[in-house]
C-alpha cells in the first residue's frame, strides 16, 4: 500500500516528572521519505526519535510502524506496555545511529555489523560476513573490517555504525545528530553515506543541525519547538519562506547558510 | 531435624563475647596506630633514591602482603621463643604481628597518598623557608593524613576482622569466645548469629564514626 | 640452621607436605571457580534484578563482607551438622570460602556492569537483542575485563584464606607443615619455607593476572 504512511505518530505525549517533553506530536512519514527534525536543543526532537524505537517510554498517543503499534497496546483495562520480547522484535525492524557511535569496543568493525545479523536475524556466520562485507564496502571501509573501534577515526566509527544499522534491512532508520560529535573534516564523509542511502530509497528520520545537508537531501522538514511541531513542509518552503516567528529566529542563527 | 532455640543461655555468656569484642577492637586500634608509623616510614623508604632503603622495604612489603596472616601469626608466636624472645604473651605477639601486617598493607596506601600531595603545597613550604623536617611535619604529614583518611577507615575495619585469627593462639577475643560458647552450649545458631551481628554492628559504628571525622578533615581533591 | 638436615626433614615429610599442597590448591580452585560463577550471577542480580532480589543479595553480600572469614568458616562448620548434612570439614570449609568469594566478586561485578555506559545498552537494544543476549554479547564482555584486577586480588585472598581451614582440621599445607614441625621441632625453618611457598603461589597468581590484563588492555576499554 504505497499510500499509507510507513510511520505514523498520533498525539504522542511524554513527561519527565512534571515536565511535558512531548506535547502532542502528530507526524506521518511515507516510504522513501527523508524527514529531518530540526529545532533548538530541548525542543524534544531527540526524545521523540528515541520513542520511535522504544529507547524511551511515552505516556500517551500512539506510534505505528507499517501497521504495527510500537511499544504499547490497548486492552479493556487500558493502555499497556507490550511484553519485552515483542518490543525487542519491533526494535529489530528499526535501525538507529547514535551521536556517540556506540560501537561495541570489544568487537571488530565486521563483528559489530554481524552480531545483530547472526543473533537476531538468525543468519549463518558466512552469510552475515558477506552482508557485512557488502555494507562496509558501501560505506567505504572494506579494508578496515578487522579493525577495532579504537583504531578508527570518529568518522570511520560512525560509518561502521551506519553499516550496523542498515545491514539488518530495517524498515526505517533513525539518525540522532550523527555528525555533532565529529571533527568538521570528518563530517562530510558521513553525510555522503547518508545521502547515498537516501538516494537508494531508504526511509530515514534524521535529527540534525546540518542545515545545508537537510536542505539538499531531506524531502520533508519538521521544525519542533517545546515538544510540539511548530511548522513542517518541504525544505524549500521552510527555509525560503518560514512562516512562524520562532522558525525565522531559529534560522537566523544559520544566516551564513541561507542568503 | 529439631533445634531448640535457647537465647538466654547465650545471653548468660554474653560478657565473654563482649569482653572479646573490646579486646579485638583494642588490638585493631593498636595495630593500626603502629602500622601507620611503619607504613609511613616504609612508604618513604620505597620512594627513596637510596637502594639500601628501597629494596629491603619493598621485599618486606611484598612478603607480608603475599603471606597468609595465620601463617605469620604462627610464625611469630612459635618462632620468636626459638630466637630467645620469650617475654611476650599471646596478645602482645598477635598485636605485634598484626601491626607489621598492617604496616605492609598501609605502605601502599601511604605511597599513593604521598604521590597525591599537590606539589604546590611542598613548593609553598619551600618558598616560606621551611627546612625538610619542618616541611615534613607541617605540610606533608598533615596533608597526607587528610588524603588517606577514607582508606584508613576501611583499613581499621579490615584489621578488626583480622583480629578473629587471634583465636588460633588462644587470645580471648570475640571469635574465641564465640567458639567457647558454641562448644559449651551447643546453641550454634544463636551463638554465631550474635557474633556476626556484633562484628557487623561494631564495623558499622566504626565506619559511621570515621565518616564523621572524614567529613571534618578529609580532603576532596 | 643446618641446610642439609632441613632438606632431609623436608624429604622425609614430603608426602604429607605434598598432600597438604594439593589440598590447598584443591580448596582454592573449587572455592574460586564456584565463587566466581556465583559471584557474576549475583552481580548481575544486584545490577538488574527486581527490588526484592536486590535487597536479598545486598543483605547477603554485606553480611559476608562484614564478618571475618573465620567466623563464616566456623559457622558453616558447626552449622551444617544442624541441617543434618554430614559435611566433612573440607566441604564445609570450601563452602564457606566459596560464599566469601561469591560475595566479593558479586560486588565487583555489580560495579563493573554499572560502569558500562548506558549508551552500550542502548546500542544493543537497538539492534534487537533481548536482555540476556545484551548481557552476554555486549555488556559482560566489557564488564568482565574491568573485573579482572579485582578478581586476581580476591583469588589471592582465597588462597591465603585456605590456611584458615587448618583451624577446623583440614590438612592443607599449613596444617601439614605443622604436623611435620611437631615431629621435627624445626619450627622456624619450616615456617620460613612455607612463607616462601605461599609467596611463590601468590606471586604466580598476580603475574598471571598482570599478563591477562596486558593482553586485554590491547583492546582499549
Amino acid at each position: 500500500m504505497p499510500d499509507t504512511p510507513l510511520l505514523s505518530a498520533r498525539n504522542v505525549h511524554k513527561r519527565f516528572g512534571a515536565v511535558e517533553v512531548l506535547n502532542g506530536i502528530d507526524l506521518d512519514i511515507m516510504r522513501g521519505q527523508v524527514v529531518a527534525l530540526i529545532g533548538a536543543s530541548g525542543s524534544g526532537k531527540t526524545t521523540f526519535l528515541r520513542c520511535v524505537n522504544m529507547l524511551e517510554e511515552y505516556h500517551d498517543g500512539e506510534i505505528v510502524l507499517d501497521g504495527e503499534r510500537i511499544g504499547y497496546t490497548t486492552t479493556p483495562a487500558g493502555r499497556r506496555r507490550l511484553p519485552e520480547r515483542a518490543i525487542v522484535a519491533q526494535r529489530g525492524r528499526i535501525g538507529i545511529v547514535f551521536q556517540g557511535y556506540n560501537l561495541f569496543p570489544h568487537l571488530t568493525a565486521e563483528q559489530n555489523v554481524t552480531l545483530g545479523l547472526v543473533k537476531v536475524l538468525g543468519k549463518s556466520k558466512a552469510e552475515a560476513r558477506d552482508i557485512a562485507a557488502g555494507w562496509l564496502e558501501r560505506v567505504g571501509l572494506a579494508d578496515r573490517r578487522s579493525h577495532y573501534p579504537y583504531q578508527l577515526s570518529g568518522g570511520q566509527q560512525q560509518r561502521v555504525a551506519i553499516a550496523r544499522a542498515v545491514a539488518a534491512e530495517p524498515k526505517l532508520i533513525l539518525f540522532d545528530e550523527v555528525t555533532s560529535a565529529l571533527d568538521p573534516e570528518l563530517v562530510s564523509e558521513v553525510l555522503e553515506v547518508m545521502r547515498s542511502l537516501a538516494e537508494s530509497g531508504m526511509t530515514m528520520l534524521v535529527v540534525s543541525h546540518e542545515m545545508l545537508f537537510v536542505n539538499a537531501v531531506a524531502t520533508h522538514v519538521v521544525f519542533m519547538e517545546q515538544g510540539r511541531i511548530a511548522e513542517q513542509g518541504t525544505p524549500d518552503a521552510l527555509f525560503r519562506n518560514p512562516e512562524s516567528e520562532r522558525l525565522r529566529s531559529f534560522l537566523g542563527r544559520f544566516h551564513q547558510v541561507f542568503r | 531435624m529439631h533445634y531448640n532455640f535457647n537465647w538466654p543461655v547465650v545471653w548468660r555468656n554474653f560478657d565473654r563475647l563482649w569482653d572479646g569484642l573490646l579486646l579485638g577492637l583494642a588490638i585493631a586500634v593498636v595495630a593500626l596506630a603502629i602500622g601507620c608509623l611503619i607504613g609511613i616510614l616504609l612508604a618513604m623508604c620505597r620512594e627513596s633514591r637510596l637502594r639500601v632503603l628501597r629494596i629491603p622495604a619493598t621485599i618486606f612489603v611484598e612478603v607480608m602482603r603475599n603471606t597468609p596472616l595465620l601463617l605469620l601469626v604462627f610464625f611469630f608466636y612459635f618462632g620468636l621463643p626459638e630466637l630467645g624472645f620469650t617475654a611476650f604473651n599471646n596478645v602482645e605477639t598477635f598485636a605485634a604481628t598484626l601491626a607489621l601486617y598492617a604496616g605492609a598493607y598501609l605502605t601502599e596506601i601511604f605511597r599513593g597518598g604521598l604521590a597525591a600531595i599537590p606539589v604546590a603545597y611542598v613548593e609553598a613550604g619551600k618558598a616560606i623557608g621551611l627546612t625538610a623536617p619542618q616541611r615534613l611535619r607541617y605540610v606533608i604529614l598533615p596533608v597526607l593524613f587528610r588524603i588517606v583518611l577514607p582508606s584508613l577507615s576501611s583499613a581499621l575495619i579490615s584489621l578488626f576482622k583480622d583480629t578473629a585469627l587471634a583465636a588460633a593462639i588462644g587470645v580471648q577475643e570475640l571469635t574465641f569466645g564465640a567458639r567457647w560458647v558454641n562448644l559449651n552450649t551447643y546453641q550454634i545458631l544463636e551463638t554465631w548469629t550474635v557474633t556476626a551481628a556484633m562484628y557487623l554492628v561494631a564495623s558499622y559504628i566504626i565506619a559511621f564514626g570515621l565518616r564523621q571525622v572524614e567529613r571534618r578533615y578529609a580532603m576532596v581533591r | 640452621m643446618d641446610i642439609s638436615a632441613i632438606m632431609q626433614e623436608i624429604y622425609t615429610a614430603r608426602w604429607t607436605l605434598w598432600g597438604g599442597l594439593l589440598t590447598t590448591l584443591e580448596i582454592s580452585a573449587i572455592a574460586i571457580s564456584a565463587g566466581t560463577l556465583a559471584g557474576v550471577m549475583i552481580g548481575i542480580g544486584l545490577a538488574y534484578g527486581p527490588l526484592v532480589l536486590r535487597l536479598v543479595l545486598r543483605g547477603y553480600v554485606d553480611l559476608v563482607r562484614g564478618i571475618p572469614s573465620l567466623v563464616l568458616i566456623f559457622f558453616c562448620f558447626y552449622g551444617t551438622a544442624l541441617l543434618g548434612l554430614n559435611l566433612s570439614a573440607f566441604a564445609a570449609g570450601v563452602f564457606a570460602l566459596g560464599l566469601f568469594c561469591a560475595a566479593h566478586i558479586g560486588e565487583l561485578t555489580r560495579g563493573a556492569v554499572q560502569s558500562i555506559p548506558q549508551a552500550q545498552t542502548d546500542a544493543a537494544k537497538s539492534i534487537g537483542l533481548g536482555f540476556w543476549r545484551r548481557l552476554v554479547y555486549a555488556i559482560l564482555p566489557q564488564a568482565l575485563r574491568r573485573v579482572l584486577p579485582g578478581w586476581v586480588n580476591i583469588a589471592a585472598e582465597i588462597v591465603k584464606g585456605s590456611t584458615l581451614l587448618s583451624l577446623i582440621g583440614v590438612v592443607e599445607l599449613l596444617l601439614a607443615t605443622q604436623q611435620a614441625i611437631a615431629r621435627t621441632f624445626l619450627i622456624l625453618e619450616f615456617y620460613l619455607a612455607l612463607i616462601v611457598v605461599f609467596f611463590i603461589i601468590n606471586f604466580a597468581i598476580s603475574r598471571a593476572g598482570a599478563l591477562l590484563e596486558r593482553r586485554m588492555a590491547y583492546v582499549r576499554f
